[in-house]
């Protein structure tokens, strides 16, 4: 058997918070008009209202150190979209830097405007990663297997792979580093193991499908039962008005130009008072469902 | 003969329905896609309600193939090509998607970690249920009754990740029999879980068998633990059916035909000249039938083996050859008895305090390990293990053993207590695949003499992927990995520590297995459940439980006295008395 410390450090307690309180669909739909409203502003005030909104939220909800370990990983990612994004872009005036000829890039002189435009970029991406993140934390996966129940069986597979797919690589990850460790002399390279990782992942997931597939998911007479219908909670109705006012903040930024960012040619970035309004704005309508703490 | 799956006319479950047959299975031919073998030739089998049936065979021979043929798996998630047909209560599997055959059909494959997909174990039990669109009070009341059947109700509330392998396999279990299926498939359900758990579970397949007529069909390898609760074995070889018979015409014909597939009891009987038949009560009996064996003693107490002369001695055995293969030992060996005693003296021999005891290989003194804001899993381990010496680690699921493997090899760092090695620890864990990375085997860099002497041969196999071997060469691959150079003496390991290696494996590749360990000339440390490999290779055993060393001996008598954690032969021949 694989023993109690194989397993004990991957699983997942869930703590009672505002958020696992809430139905399923209500949560699924609150963290993606967090995403919605990530993709659809570009200010750099606003994003980084939206990131803490993220991080503060997962902390309200008990799984703050996880998220922000999620942030570090997230946080090469941004860097790099930022730094292809200066190495790439000939667009912006403002030169900051002179690199002549490079090998792929060619003649390359660095704006300042492409560094800006790549580093929120960079944010934009973190904040999506960081949503993604949440949601896989924060919501139950059970509760969300059975709402994708009624809708497809391949959208229901795809949504259960990948919760289940975080603990279980989480352990194979552990096993096959443990396993280099054993080796004597050197651990193979990075471009190895990410191979058999990956054809690790393969397998599973056709593991969990077969599963899925034998305990009668998506079939037929699948939902002719199911749950009754349950009234909404209080946590049901502020998530869900959290979330409509979100998505309604960021639409109404985005069509009314509040918040309005523009990099090239130069910079245009207003940290004004429309952007603060609309930052202040975004976080007071995610977080406040979280100061509700009755009945969770 | 091929042909696509293609759907059959017939649609109608009751006019499909044979008359006795919750699965029928008529001409079934199935071969993988990509692959130019049949997987399966021309398979006939019926299975009929409360039936409990066998499916033996050496690895590759086509069990789970079947079992999955019978759940829909194949070839509606495989793929592949396949002629004949096979009905699982009257519906056509052609027809039919597993998902839709899941009312009627349960299936519980190897690898439980896999097959749990809630986040918590009353979900896991809901699951199918809710798929079936059971309402909520009906739900409720099954996960209850499955949960107290099984004995998981303690777990119900527990997150899925977080149990233990054995308790994984209880709670797929419990979501495969939740749903009351007619057929229940089951793929080697033993062995992921220690002797003790592992009866319980055959007992208590019987059980459900018997109270409500469940046809049980069940992939083994370790057939002494699953024949005296079966009805039926279906012997399977190269995808053929080559034996479909009862439990005791079935091992007189794995004696005659087939000896891998034989259990140490069958050999034993046919060594003495009986007819074998399954199960230890009914081996004793058969032995006391023959006056072999007097009511409640063994052997010995019987007078028939006065001294410590073997079966063969006493004239009993014609062969050595029988009671070597009955699992006590791989090596040559004149009898149970006589290897047993002969393995004693070895050790009191090697372990006397004459100042001739060798340094220790492995020295383990105080050993704790816990948990950060957990539980102490070692609890003041102090053990010492000589070079050459063969060590069985036994125990229960979750009481140490891979632990203390870890530890031992310094994957793990002990709370306290110190760990001294006399060199490298060479640590094979339980999953070969891990170790394997490369796209060759011949990348993956392990020195040609340690191939040769796992027994590889780097030429015929360097070119291949490491991942297309078969398990045993998996295996070896990843032990002659772990090894290094042999013939380097700064690498040459000191110790060598695997973790549960037999597990899915036929009774061949164990028994090649621990002839290799007996070549090795450092210490060997195996954690493992499975008593008759640990007959086959160890000279000693340390058997754990809760984080202590609660016996420690030569596998002579640790293996003889008990009830669970001793070979079937033991377990036939009774107590031994000194």
């Amino acid at each position: 058997m694989t023993g109690v410390v194989a397993i004990r450090p991957t699983a997942q307690r869930w703590r009672p918070s505002p958020l696992r309180a809430t139905r399923a669909s209500v949560a699924v739909g609150w963290c993606l008009a967090l995403s919605l409203a990530a993709l659809l502003l570009s200010n750099p005030l606003a994003l980084g209202a939206l990131c803490a909104v993220v991080v503060t939220a997962g902390t309200l909800s008990g799984v703050g150190p996880q998220i922000r370990r999620l942030g570090l990983y997230a946080a090469p990612l941004a860097l790099s979209i930022a730094v292809v994004n200066a190495l790439v872009t000939r667009d912006g005036l403002t030169v900051i830097a002179r690199l002549g000829d490079l090998p792929v890039f060619g003649t390359t002189d660095i704006t300042l405007e492409a560094t800006v435009y790549g580093a929120v970029l960079g944010l934009r991406a973190a904040t999506l990663v960081l949503c993604g993140g949440l949601y896989t934390l924060a919501v139950d996966p059970d509760a969300v297997l059975a709402l994708m129940r009624r809708l497809s069986f391949r959208s229901a597979l795809t949504v259960s792979i990948a919760n289940r797919m975080v603990p279980v690589l989480m352990r194979d990850s552990r096993r096959l580093a443990d396993a280099q460790r054993c080796r004597p002399g050197g651990a193979p390279g990075r471009v190895a193991l990410l191979r058999a990782t990956t054809s690790g992942v393969l397998d599973r997931a056709l593991d969990v499908a077969a599963s899925l597939e034998v305990r009668g998911y998506g079939a037929a007479w699948a939902g002719r039962g199911g749950s009754p219908t349950t009234p909404w909670s209080r946590h049901d109705l502020e998530f869900a008005l959290s979330g409509v006012l979100v998505t309604a903040t960021a639409v109404a930024a985005r069509v009314l130009g509040v918040a309005a960012f523009s990099a090239y040619p130069t910079l245009n970035a207003p940290v004004g008072p429309g952007a603060i309004a609309v930052s202040l704005l975004l976080a007071s309508c995610a977080l406040a469902p979280f100061a509700d703490r009755r009945g969770i | 003969m091929r042909e696509r799956a293609a759907p059959s006319t017939a649609t109608s479950p009751e006019a499909n329905s044979t008359p006795r047959g919750i699965v029928a299975i008529n001409g079934l031919h199935y071969r993988y896609p990509g692959t130019e073998d049949d997987a399966l030739r021309g398979v006939d089998l019926e299975i009929v309600p409360g039936e409990v049936v066998v499916l033996a065979g050496a690895s590759g021979s086509g069990k789970s193939t079947l079992l999955r043929a019978i759940s829909g798996l194949v070839p509606h998630f495989h793929g592949g090509e396949i002629a004949g047909s096979v009905r699982v209560a009257g519906l056509d599997t052609r027809d039919h998607r597993p998902g839709a055959l899941a009312r009627h059909v349960g299936s519980l494959f190897q690898d439980p970690e896999t097959q749990l997909v809630m986040g918590t174990v009353r979900a896991e039990l809901a699951f199918p249920l809710q798929n079936r669109g059971e309402p909520p009070p009906a739900v409720a009341r099954a996960v209850e009754e499955v949960a107290l059947a099984l004995a998981i109700d303690g777990l119900l509330e527990r997150p899925t990740a977080e149990l233990s392998g054995g308790e994984q396999q209880r709670v797929a279990l419990g979501a495969t029999l939740a749903t009351r299926p007619a057929v229940v498939l089951l793929d080697e359900p033993t062995s992921q879980l220690d002797p003790v758990a592992g009866d319980e579970l055959i007992g208590l397949l019987r059980r459900l068998s018997e109270d409500s007529e469940l046809a049980i069909v069940l992939s083994e390898h370790r057939l002494e633990r699953c024949l005296s609760a079966a009805d039926r074995v279906v012997a399977l070889d190269d995808g053929l059916v080559a034996c479909d018979a009862s439990p005791e015409e079935f091992l007189a014909w794995a004696v005659r035909e087939a000896p891998s597939l034989a259990t140490p009891g069958a050999r034993l009987l046919a060594g003495v000249g009986l007819r074998p038949t399954p199960g230890v009560r009914r081996a004793r009996a058969a032995l006391r039938d023959a006056g072999l064996l007097s009511p409640g003693a063994g052997l010995r107490d019987a007078g028939l083996l006065p001294s410590g002369a073997g079966l063969r001695d006493a004239g009993l055995l014609p062969s050595g050859a029988a009671l070597r293969d009955a699992g006590l030992r791989s090596r040559p060996a004149a009898s149970p008895l006589h290897d047993l005693e002969h393995v004693s003296a070895h050790i009191r021999k090697k372990r006397a305090p004459s100042g001739e005891r060798a340094a220790d290989a492995m020295k383990l003194d105080g050993l704790w390990y816990e948990i950060p804001r957990g539980p102490a899993v070692l609890k003041g381990i102090s053990v010492a293990i000589e070079p050459g010496e063969r060590v069985a680690l036994m125990g229960r699921n979750g009481a140490g053993k891979s632990t203390l493997l870890r530890v031992t090899a310094r994957l793990a760092k002990p709370t306290r207590g110190t760990v001294t090695t006399a060199g490298r620890v060479a640590l094979l864990l339980q999953n070969p695949t891990d170790y394997l990375v490369h796209d060759t085997v011949a990348a993956e860099g392990a020195p040609a003499g340690t191939l040769k002497a796992v027994g590889l041969d780097p030429c015929a196999i360097a070119t291949r992927h490491p991942r297309e071997l078969s398990g045993g060469e998996k295996q070896r691959l990843a032990l002659a990995i772990v090894l290094g150079d042999l013939d380097d003496s700064a690498q040459a390991p000191a110790v060598v520590c695997l973790d549960e290696p037999t597990r899915g494996m036929d009774r061949g590749v164990k028994e090649d297995l621990a002839r290799l360990l007996g070549t090795l000339s450092a210490a060997v440390l195996v954690a493992t459940h499975d008593p008759e490999f640990a007959a086959a290779f160890a000279d000693r055993v340390l058997l754990l439980g809760d984080g202590t060393i609660v016996a420690d001996g030569p596998s002579a008598d640790m293996l003889a006295g008990g009830i669970y954690f001793a070979t079937e032969t033991a377990r036939i021949l009774g107590p031994r008395t000194q």
